[in-house]
């Protein structure tokens, strides 16, 4: 892949060619695989954040979980910090669970509700026993408490006392509990209601200025990834189709489904009827991933497809400029057309 | 009342299609009363997009169902009255009420998959209305109900009309709620949260339908949202709720351009569009308040950057700021004038 040579070291984490498929009834036209990843590459590096956004069924909580090593893929490699994590065996293996975290999506659901915020934020300590030493823990969590915006005197509380954007913040703490390199953050604003989500995402920019932690953040609200992230990839039926900085990606999209994204994306910009018109509408759904089209999976939905798109898989290519921009499309868009300024 | 109008779309003066009066609902609980929705005022003008917006708890599904009648029975409305072709909805007797269900007032819900049923196909459901309001034939019933599915963009709609809603994508099952609840041309519609549980491309096409419909048939649609982005491309008119009122409302540009409410202000600021990577987003401090625990005077002044002592003891009314608008906070002319 063209992407990072000399000026790059080992970046923290870096996937290549990731497959993934899983066992379904046979469909309608006798498939009987879902086609979760189809050969996906990603990097992350140290300290930043890499934005992940596709509508449903695109595979992203798919990649998530392997990365994470909670799905084994069957094909692809993954290095972290230069070393594959499928290979790891023994004591290795929870000592490189420890520098991957995760954050979910729902605050409600994914917090045992019998138990106090001290013994969900301690809880990792149970397997991870060399973190923090027995006698320092309750300080720790007094410090985790504060560090996510909590009073430490909130240890004894159990979660149906806080309020969403509160628990989420537990949630948060619990994540920082084994001191990660790399927090999986899986929609993890998008339960939240507007003025918490703002509050939230805050916690986690100065968070990460705190502590170079870096985050994986997936979600499907473009302005949020734009906010937050450094770098995008953009997916589409379990393929990257686009990946640059957040700022390349969203101000000159090169491939058509990204453009129609962020058109379709409403901005909070006041717009006359007659401008609204302009927008990309693309017809149809996204297609399901247990028969994905042929060629590049998104000529049924495109405007711009051709012959060649419905026959050929387009491959990843950088921008002619060179850098890092890359998209996988046989006629990549080369002027901006979906360029926005929100507000 | 809606003298303003500087949307092209809206065109001639806009007829008041249905109005709500100081409607208030209470739920039972074991210590008593809430208030859940507290003397919400507001009118929908046929062919225009009029947008309840608030955060969740804030009493716009609550008000979307005291109107329609489809009130959760610990919920209660104790006052006010909703107007449509001078009749109050809210008096009438389940049989006079059911008559208007389509023709007058119809409703689409969030969850397209619940509010279908599993067991008959789409399109007998859809032929429902025909039967019931217009005594229609079953066969001519289903000619309709095809025409129908082929109105709001279901492909082959005469095949599909004998599939179950199981068998349909998410943006499919929520056109044909939209088709259901516009079957018999209804002069008002209440769409509450209808594109929330879509993806982003397909949310995109069923607004747009929601939008050529409205125009179309010049019904009224009020569009509950949490989401401001699509009241800011949508709405003609916004109403903005916090705890159970509405604090500010007027034409969409206007309260978006200068809001007059710090609640308002402070949504606004949320949005992370528009700012730059890494910026602190100026969030609104704290959480909403629980019906159960409104603080005494404004109920935003706990939150509230602007709060005084007048806040904690007067409850602001809503008042007329200037033509069409109206907020309910006392020092609305300090925003105004920032």
């Amino acid at each position: 892949m063209p992407e990072d040579t000399a000026e790059e070291p080992t970046p923290l984490l870096e996937a290549r060619d990731l497959k993934k498929t899983f066992r379904v009834p046979r469909s309608a036209s006798g498939s009987t695989r879902l086609h979760a990843l189809g050969g996906v590459d990603i990097t992350v590096r140290r300290g930043e954040t890499l934005g992940l956004v596709g509508e449903s069924g695109c595979g992203k909580s798919t990649l998530a979980r392997v990365l994470l090593m909670l799905e084994r893929p069957d094909s692809g490699t993954v290095r972290f910090d230069g070393v594959d994590p499928f290979a790891l065996r023994g004591k290795e293996l929870p000592a490189w669970r420890r520098r991957v975290q995760m954050v979910f999506q729902d605050p409600f659901a994914s917090l045992n509700p019998r138990l106090t915020a001290e013994e969900l934020i301690s809880e990792p300590w149970l397997s991870h026993r060399d973190v923090v030493p027995r006698r320092e823990r309750a300080k720790r969590v007094a410090e985790l408490l504060e560090m996510v915006g909590l009073r430490a005197g909130d240890a004894g509380r159990y979660p149906q006392e806080f309020s969403g954007g509160q628990r989420q913040r537990i949630g948060i703490a619990r994540a920082l509990a084994l001191n990660p390199d790399l927090i999986v953050c899986d929609e993890p604003v998008s339960a939240l209601d507007l003025s918490v989500q703002a509050q939230v995402l805050n916690l986690l920019t100065e968070l990460q200025a705190e502590l170079g932690v870096a985050y994986l953040f997936i979600s499907h609200d473009l302005s949020v990834v734009r906010h937050v992230a450094d770098r995008v990839a953009v997916m589409y039926l379990g393929r990257v189709v686009e990946s640059g900085t957040a700022e390349e990606v969203f101000t000159a999209p090169r491939h058509p489904y990204t453009a129609s994204l962020l058109s379709a994306a409403p901005s909070l910009e006041v717009t006359r009827e007659q401008d609204r018109r302009q927008r990309i509408v693309l017809s149809g759904e996204v297609p399901s991933p247990v028969d994905p089209p042929a060629g590049c999976r998104f000529h049924p939905r495109c405007w711009k497809a051709e012959a060649v798109c419905g026959e050929v898989v387009p491959e990843v290519e950088p921008a002619p400029g060179g850098g890092h921009h890359a998209a996988a499309c046989h006629l990549p868009l080369e002027v901006v057309t979906a360029a926005k300024a929100d507000s | 009342m809606n003298a303003v109008l500087n949307k092209p779309g809206g065109g001639t003066a806009a007829t008041v299609a249905m109005e709500v009066r100081g409607l208030s609902v209470e739920v039972r609980a074991a210590d008593g009363p809430v208030p859940v929705v507290r003397e919400v005022s507001f009118s929908a003008s046929s062919g225009q997009t009029l947008a309840l917006l608030g955060e969740s708890g804030c009493g716009k599904s609550m008000t979307a169902q005291a109107v329609t009648g489809l009130l959760d029975p610990v919920a209660e409305v104790v006052g006010g009255e909703v107007l449509l072709d001078g009749q109050d909805v809210l008096r009438l007797g389940s049989r006079e009420r059911r008559r208007l269900a389509g023709p007058g007032l119809a409703v689409v819900f969030q969850d397209a998959m619940t509010a279908l049923n599993p067991v008959y196909t789409v399109g007998s459901q859809l032929a429902e209305p025909f039967r019931i309001h217009q005594r229609l034939s079953r066969r001519a019933a289903r000619e309709k109900a095809v025409e129908l599915m082929e109105r709001v963009g279901i492909p082959e709609p005469r095949a599909r009309a004998k599939s179950y809603p199981h068998q349909f994508s998410g943006g499919l099952r929520q056109r044909l709620l939209i088709a259901m609840a516009v079957a018999l041309e209804p002069s008002v519609l209440i769409a509450d949260e209808p594109t929330t549980a879509l993806d982003v491309t397909v949310q995109a096409q069923i607004m747009e339908l929601l939008a050529e419909l409205r125009r179309e048939t010049r019904m009224a649609l009020v569009l509950i949202t949490h989401d401001l982005a699509v009241v800011a491309e949508q709405a003609d008119q916004v109403a903005v709720m916090y705890a159970g009122s509405i604090v500010e409302s007027g034409p969409i540009a206007e309260v978006f351009g200068a809001p007059r409410h710090p609640y308002t202000r402070g949504l606004l600021d949320s949005v992370p569009a528009g700012h730059a990577r890494g910026t602190r987003l100026r969030s609104i401090e704290g959480t909403p308040p629980r019906p159960a625990a409104i603080p005494s005077g404004c109920a935003f002044r706990t939150r509230c950057p602007m709060a005084r002592e007048r806040c904690a003891t007067d409850p602001p009314p809503l008042t007329t700021t200037g033509p069409g608008r109206a907020s309910a906070c006392h020092y609305w002319k300090e925003l105004a004038d920032a």
